[in-house]
């Protein structure tokens, strides 16, 4: 293994600043960390790949995340109105592959919400594909791959 | 003993259910649980699954029957089963999986191998069972089960009526459920699942509960276009609730859409205009893209059946017990075998949408039933009201008892067949 210590810590540096965004429902500067393209994905079956044709807890092209944002931030919804809040703990970040215009990251995350007086703990592998651009990484894709996926998840009113 | 405290339970359990109202404690009391799961769930036809989740020769799907772990498979000429999931040994599960394909299901503690049709066909050491019992006599119990138009329930109740008599009234509108193929066979293409901490009863109301709508799901309806909007802004439409007899009923939120077959030169609506002009580039016919996209929105209306299983609009949505006050349940989003793959997956991007544990509309579902629970708790007595619309029936061109769309019809139809078996004295 080849170690490369300045992409590692370029890399945390943003997935940190993303998690940090999620936990504080920063969503409009969350919006802004994706590429046009990109796709955020919460898979329902672990072992599935072909995501577009397949049923997804999320699959939220960019339109898609800007309807999720709102919905959270609009005051409709009851159950977002009743997340009290969320911290997320991210580690075992490992550079997956890493060219001139792309770098794919994989990581270990558990986030806690504390629901209704109730902790719920929610661990997860988390898949990223960033794009280098002139001003730091953009997500093309980000694949949260949450082990409640093989049994039964709570309602989920926020992001991963 | 137990049975005998399971019946005076039902019975008192019975004795809550009135004609407008539910006494709150059905929610809550663990012994009137656990005498539902015998005078319920197994005293009736319960939803399994649909064919297609089990394809081919070997395909296997686990499922439940009230608590009861079983497991429906396809064997080798294609017939369907429906399997006690415990070993005849000592009672382990010889299944674990949600679903897969296999040619056999092994017990993991002593090796015994039994077939897709539940027949013991092999055991380590069988010689020292020579004089103790036949094979034959050993196989995974098997539930009497049956299908209509692809939807498999089983019974433990071995004297029950034939499915198709059960289902009575509800057999029409499983025809036009399934309709939502676009013309190609319905297909089981993925499910949700989640659990709420609440009795699987709220849950069975639901989706016979129009009323909600507007409230419940306004963060839904806001991330509509206009259009769509307006067609989901149904409450003073001219839509129904019908109790369709032994505690089925059907919401028709939409009467345009409870027919998928008819106004099918009806122009495309905006939203499905990229979903039109991809078929197109797969090289579909015009009149076909018309009948796809009209059956891309789904169906109008849900279908309850009762106890478990609800066609609910473009999808299966499967409730099971799990406790008084936890309850799984699955969404299943459907769509055509063979089918265009633009249609497949602008269906499945539909259910994503709203359904699901992440979706725009079932996690505040879960969030008002899960306050019913807590809510309910509330108080040494009290109950809870089913009575909307109670004055204000019609008959239906079936000569069913209906209300308005946003009238408690269906959940009055479930509480009264609710109350029927919980206060039978039959044996099963």
């Amino acid at each position: 293994m080849q170690s490369d210590t300045q992409l590692l810590i370029s890399v945390s540096e943003f997935l940190w600043y993303e998690a940090d965004l999620l936990d504080h429902k920063s969503y409009q500067e969350w919006l802004q960390l994706w590429t046009k393209t990109g796709f955020y994905i919460v898979p329902a079956e672990l072992d599935e790949t072909d995501y577009l044709n397949s049923v997804n807890l999320a699959m939220d092209d960019d339109e898609m995340r800007q309807l999720r944002v709102k919905r959270l931030e609009n005051g409709e919804s009851v159950s977002a109105a009743s997340v009290s809040g969320t911290i997320r703990m991210i580690s075992r970040i490992r550079i997956v592959e890493s060219s001139d215009d792309q770098v794919k990251v994989r990581l270990a995350m558990t986030l806690n919400e504390m629901r209704h007086g109730v902790l719920v703990t929610y661990p997860a592998e988390v898949e990223y594909t960033l794009n280098r651009s002139a001003d730091g990484f953009k997500i093309e894709q980000k694949v949260v791959k949450l082990l409640h996926t093989e049994s039964y998840l709570r309602t989920v009113s926020f992001i991963f | 003993m137990l049975e005998e405290n399971n019946l005076s339970t039902a019975c008192r359990a019975a004795s809550m259910v009135e004609e407008g109202r539910i006494h709150k404690q059905l929610y809550s009391d663990e012994a009137i649980f656990e005498a539902e799961l015998d005078k319920v769930f197994n005293s009736t036809w319960v939803f399994i699954g649909h064919e297609s989740e089990v394809p081919e020769a070997g395909s296997y799907k686990t499922a439940w029957v009230g608590r009861q772990p079983v497991i429906l498979s396809r064997d080798r000429k294609l017939q369907l089963h429906v399997l006690e999931n415990r070993c005849r040994h000592r009672g382990a599960t010889v299944c674990e999986k949600r679903k897969g394909k296999s040619k056999s299901f092994t017990c993991p503690y002593h090796g015994w191998g039994y077939g897709l049709d539940g027949s013991l066909r092999g055991l380590p050491k069988e010689e020292e069972y020579k004089g103790v019992f036949a094979k034959s006599d050993m196989s995974l119990v098997n539930l009497r089960h049956e299908t209509y138009n692809g939807l498999v329930f089983a019974t433990y109740k071995k004297d029950i009526e034939p499915l198709e008599d059960f289902l009575g009234g509800a057999k029409k509108w499983i025809d036009l459920f399934v309709k939502q193929g676009g013309g190609y066979p319905l297909k089981v293409l993925g499910e949700h699942r989640f659990n709420f901490p609440g009795n699987w009863k709220i849950q069975l109301e639901n989706t016979t509960d129009a009323y909600h709508f507007p409230i419940v799901h306004k963060s839904f309806i806001s991330s509509l276009d206009d259009q769509t909007a307006d067609i989901f802004d149904f409450l003073d439409g001219e839509g129904f609730v019908e109790d369709l007899g032994n505690g089925h009923s059907v919401m028709v939120m939409i009467p345009e859409l409870t027919d998928l077959e008819e106004n099918l030169d009806e122009p495309i609506p905006e939203r499905f205009q990229k979903l039109a002009e991809e078929l197109r580039q797969e090289g579909v016919a015009e009149p076909e893209v018309k009948r796809l996209v009209r059956a891309a929105h789904g169906t109008g209306f849900n279908l309850n059946l009762f106890p478990n299983v609800s066609c609910s609009m473009a999808f299966f949505r499967v409730l099971r017990p799990v406790s008084v006050s936890e309850t799984a349940i699955h969404h299943v989003a459907l769509g055509g075998e063979g089918a265009p793959e633009a249609f497949n997956r602008k269906r499945i991007r539909l259910h994503e949408h709203f359904q699901g544990p992440m979706g725009f509309g079932t996690p505040d579902d879960g969030e008002a039933w899960e306050r019913v629970q807590k809510g309910s708790i509330a108080g040494p007595d009290g109950w809870i009201m089913v009575n909307r619309g109670i004055k204000n029936l019609h008959q239906s061109p079936d000569n069913n008892p209906a209300g308005e769309v946003c009238s408690e019809t269906g959940m009055r139809a479930a509480y009264q067949q609710y109350k029927k078996m919980m206060s039978s004295t039959e044996d099963k």
